[in-house]
């Protein structure tokens, strides 16, 4: 039996574990699959990282290190190598390593940390031949930086995601041309300082409102035909386009890796393909916690280790028995907000609320409103999906409501 | 000097090598390809059909049902996952429920056995997820499912472990005939034999051209497939087949055996024999006909399309025949050929015998072999103990697919050998779920690297120049 057992040893775990051990829970079990904590900042060693949470720019094992080197000292315990294959509803947790077997714990309480995945290019359904030399960005990201080998030297990059456009300035780096990257919709997913700083500065193509419609190739990718797409992203006939290349690396988007929390039974949302989960990241399942990239994508990792040392709070709270006057408040989206973080609201307590938009806005209004009445109202020059934003709720103002709706108007 | 040369590691290849394995012979496999199991037997439908299909009196008809009746019992011998699941031919119309009566009386005609007509309501309890239009089906008890390319791997590996010898990157290009028998060549390397069985597929009529056989030509005909990830409930249990038309079989939903859904194939015909490219308009094909017969298919959960090529033979039915002494072919071996493969073998074994090759059981033959460990599948008792005995098997490298380090290793060091990533992929599952390798991939190659001794940059995708990755990097230096 453990008081609390956190899955995952990425920054939301390892912040999610010092947060509780700082608020007075110290039986705490972090389980990681990999042979080191970390997660997946360990291979993004460019830097950009802290500047909310810390002032400065680190690079990614600098901002881990700061985690690591913390837990290190409080002596929270964890296991490396250790892969959790299944966590049930009453938290018994089973994983498996080399050391110890297969084996069992029971917690009081769990926070599901483990992370997220890249969308695969299977999933796309492109036409032509399956060659090697085509990766996700990510893999390529682990290839160059973790392992000392290049997959390629001319690249074409399927997605504006942040780890495209960190890949498209990693191999020009080393010594690649990355000829294009291309983006399906009218707009990049990833950060704009990304977009400056990893694209613009090496002049490097971003083509928006374009695809890959053929790979060619027999054993190592040889090229790949692009076209423009229309409104409904369907390619254009007659823009179509050959460029010659020996690797396609995809960026497509980052799914949260739930696996487990479906064996926990714990309700996921179908927009986020995270957890739902209230102000505490309480899931659906009583006393499991959800946070990081596991519970929605973010973009900045200093939001992670936020969200994540709510959920270690909560979660002492929780082993604690300690109730707040509880309330049951769900907040809904008008789709041109495509989600919020919590999605519900359970204790009468300020809770900063997350949201994602569905499209580039210029000059919106974000409303916050009970069905009826306006209760709060913020102004913004531009929203856009890649960029997470947020709202703080003074518990004064939805005291007396029954719902909440987050909406978004243009002027 | 050996005795009976394969040309071809396929389904067919291998169960022929295999069934020849159990007498004393010496027996060689020739392979173009850095691996068995690249040709039509990893890319089709993994159907064992039931027999319905095929004109009575053709040797399709006759060892279809015969490799039907025989696959169970090879597939346990060999480890290999097989289901009776089941085949449901579909028919929207009036007009179809015609079609298939004639193919319930040519599966009667055929010894198929336990074919009935079912109607709606019997249909659609068995299969609540079938589209409303549909009003009628063929329900053929027999149809099994079963994993194609573990099957040919498990045969060649078995004929090997019996004391076969595999050749990989032998790409047939000349034979010559000799006193007692052939020289088969390639660009580099040559063999003796004295007698050659002619699995090459696709290939097969050129293989037959080279001791001067011209009597048929083969021809590719393209089929992509959609594959959907795994699912804890099948949205369906048996086959679904549309009512053939003019237009040829129609694209199938079939659960795999690893309870996937595969979507597919289209059907093109073709006159390159490597393009093996899927095309837009084929995925609109598969998605159209798809929408047409289920009332839902998860089409978000795509892992992975692919495209096969059949080898469509120019006499309509497969080729079987000795057109030299000491020589036969086995061409045209189109679907149901994975069916009839098990029957094909013993085909082969009867016409040798009748060539007058003597057949000597071997007393130490083992007809049997172990099944890749599944260590997702096992007991938490099987899982312990495994793991005591050896560790590695504690470690997860596909996280997708929960495949340890231990089931990789074990397959590397198995009969026949993976020389390359696709290859631990068919053996063990590694690379086969949602991430499609982006995670395990890195992990694949350094184990492949370190049993087999070779440099982690010069690991392939699936031999010749599918390299992963080109070079080290500045910083780099090799593991
Ligand atoms: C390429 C790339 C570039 C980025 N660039 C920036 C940037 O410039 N600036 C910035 O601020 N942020 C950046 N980020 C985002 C930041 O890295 C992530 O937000 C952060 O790593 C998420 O933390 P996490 O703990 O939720 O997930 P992860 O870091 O993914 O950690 C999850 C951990 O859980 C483990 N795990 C998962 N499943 C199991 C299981 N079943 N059993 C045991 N362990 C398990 C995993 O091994 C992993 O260690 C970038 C991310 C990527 C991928
Ligand atoms: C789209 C599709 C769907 C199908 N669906 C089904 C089904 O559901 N049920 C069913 O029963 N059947 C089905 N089939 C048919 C079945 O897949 C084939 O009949 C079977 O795989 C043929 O096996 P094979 O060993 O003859 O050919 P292959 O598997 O193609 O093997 C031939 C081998 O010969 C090698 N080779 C070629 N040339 C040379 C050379 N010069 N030197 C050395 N080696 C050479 C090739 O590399 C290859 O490995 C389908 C086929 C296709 C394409």
């Amino acid at each position: 039996m453990k008081d609390l057992v956190i899955i995952g040893g990425g920054p939301a775990g390892m912040s999610a574990a010092i947060a509780a051990y700082e608020n007075g829970i110290k039986d705490i079990l972090i389980l990681e699959r990999d042979s080191n904590l970390g997660g997946i900042l360990q291979q993004c060693i460019h830097n950009g990282f802290g500047l909310h949470k810390f002032g400065e720019e680190l690079t990614g094992p600098e901002y881990a290190w700061r985690y690591e080197k913390k837990v290190r000292e409080l002596g929270i315990e964890f296991k490396l190598n250790t892969m959790v294959l299944d966590v049930t509803e009453d938290k018994v947790i089973t994983a498996t390593n080399t050391e110890d077997g297969l084996f069992q714990i029971k917690a009081k309480a769990v926070i599901l940390a483990m992370g997220c995945r890249e969308r695969s290019k299977g999933a796309l359904n492109i036409a032509g031949s399956r060659p090697a030399g085509i990766y996700s960005a990510g893999t390529a990201q682990k290839y160059v930086n973790m392992k000392g080998y290049l997959p390629g030297k001319n690249i074409v990059i399927l997605g504006s995601g942040d780890i495209g456009l960190i890949m498209a300035r990693r191999m020009t780096l080393e010594g690649a041309k990355v000829h294009a990257v291309c983006e399906l919709m009218p707009y990049s997913g990833g950060l704009a300082r990304n977009i400056e700083q990893c694209l613009n500065d090496f002049g490097i193509p971003l083509k928006l409102s374009h695809t890959i419609i053929q790979i060619h190739g027999k054993d190592r990718v040889e090229g790949v035909t692009i076209a423009k797409v229309d409104e409904k992203r369907k390619p254009i006939k007659g823009s179509e386009e050959y460029i010659p290349c020996d690797t396609i690396l995809f960026s497509v988007g980052l799914l949260p890796e739930n696996e487990l929390s479906k064996t926990a039974n714990v309700t996921l949302s179908p927009i986020t393909s995270g957890a739902v989960v209230d102000q505490d990241r309480q899931t659906s399942v009583e006393g499991i916690f959800s946070c990081g990239n596991v519970l929605h994508v973010h973009d900045l990792v200093d939001y992670v280790s936020e969200e994540a040392e709510i959920a270690g709070k909560a979660a002492v709270e929780y082993i604690n028995g300690i109730q707040d006057e509880s309330v049951l408040i769900p907040i809904n989206t008008d789709g041109k907000i495509r989600y919020t973080v919590p999605q519900r609201i359970t204790k009468k307590k300020d809770v900063a609320v997350y949201f994602r938009v569905s499209n580039i806005y210029k000059n919106v209004i974000i409303k916050v409103s009970d069905g009826n009445n306006t209760l709060l109202t913020k102004k913004k020059v531009k929203v856009a999906p890649g960029e997470m934003e947020s709202i703080t709720l003074k518990k004064e103002i939805f005291e007396n409501v029954k719902e909440l709706y987050f909406s978004l108007e243009e002027k | 000097m050996y005795d009976v040369t394969v040309i071809g590691a396929g389904v067919v290849g291998g169960l022929v090598a295999r069934a020849l394995s159990k007498y004393k012979l010496n027996i060689c496999i020739l392979e173009s390809e850095n691996d068995v199991a690249m040709g039509a037997s990893k890319a089709n439908s993994a159907i064992v059909h039931a027999g319905f299909d095929a004109k009575a009196g053709t040797l399709k008809a006759k060892l279809n049902v015969r490799g039907n009746q025989m696959m169970e019992e090879v597939c346990k011998e060999l480890g290999v996952k097989y289901k009776n699941n089941g085949s449901l031919v579909v028919g929207f119309s009036e007009e179809d429920r015609a079609v298939l009566g004639e193919l319930l009386e040519r599966g009667k005609a055929n010894n198929v056995e336990g074919l009935r007509i079912i109607e709606k309501d019997e249909l659609h309890q068995m299969e609540p997820n079938l589209s409303d239009d549909i009003i009628c089906a063929l329900y053929a008890p027999t149809g099994g499912i079963v994993c194609p390319y573990t099957l040919t791997i498990s045969a060649v590996g078995n004929a090997m472990d019996n004391g076969a010898e595999l050749k990989c990157n032998f790409k047939v290009t000349d034979i010559e005939e000799t006193e007692n028998g052939y020289r088969v060549s390639s660009e580099n390397d040559s063999v003796t034999t004295r007698y050659i069985i002619n699995c090459a597929g696709i290939y097969s009529d050129e293989i037959a051209k080279m001791i001067g056989d011209n009597s048929f030509d083969i021809h590719p005909r393209r089929g992509e497939y959609i594959l959907l990830d795994r699912e804890n409930e099948q949205i369906f249990s048996h086959t679904i087949f549309r009512t053939p038309s003019k237009m040829g079989k129609g694209i199938l939903i079939t659960p795999t055996v690893h309870n996937n859904l595969l979507l597919g194939p289209t059907s093109y015909d073709m006159t390159d024999k490597d393009d093996k490219d899927t095309t837009a308009v084929g995925f609109e094909a598969i998605l159209n006909s798809t929408k047409e017969t289920a009332k839902s298919v998860p089409i978000n959960k795509t892992i992975t399309s692919f495209c096969g090529l059949r080898s469509v033979g120019s006499t309509g039915d497969f080729i079987i025949n000795s057109p030299k002494k000491g020589f036969i072919n086995v061409a045209g071996i189109e679907s149901p050929g994975l069916s009839s493969s098990p029957a094909i073998a013993e085909y082969i074994e009867e016409m040798l015998k009748e060539d007058g090759l003597e057949l000597i059981l071997k007393p130490e033959y083992n007809p049997t072999r172990k099944p890749y460990y599944a260590f997702h599948e096992a007991s938490a008792e099987e899982k312990n103990a495994i793991i005591k005995e050896n560790p590695a098997y504690g470690r997860i490298v596909c996280r997708c697919e929960g495949i340890t380090e231990g089931e990789i290793v074990d397959a590397i060091r198995r009969n026949p050998q993976p020389r390359d990533l696709d290859g631990v992929k068919r053996r063990t599952r590694a690379q086969m779920g949602r991430c499609q390798g982006g995670f395990c991939g890195p992990y694949v190659i350094e184990i492949l690297s370190k049993e087999l001794d070779i440099p982690y940059e010069n690991i392939t995708k699936f031999g010749g120049e599918s390299l992963i990755n080109v070079e080290i990097t500045k910083g780099g230096q090799s593991q």
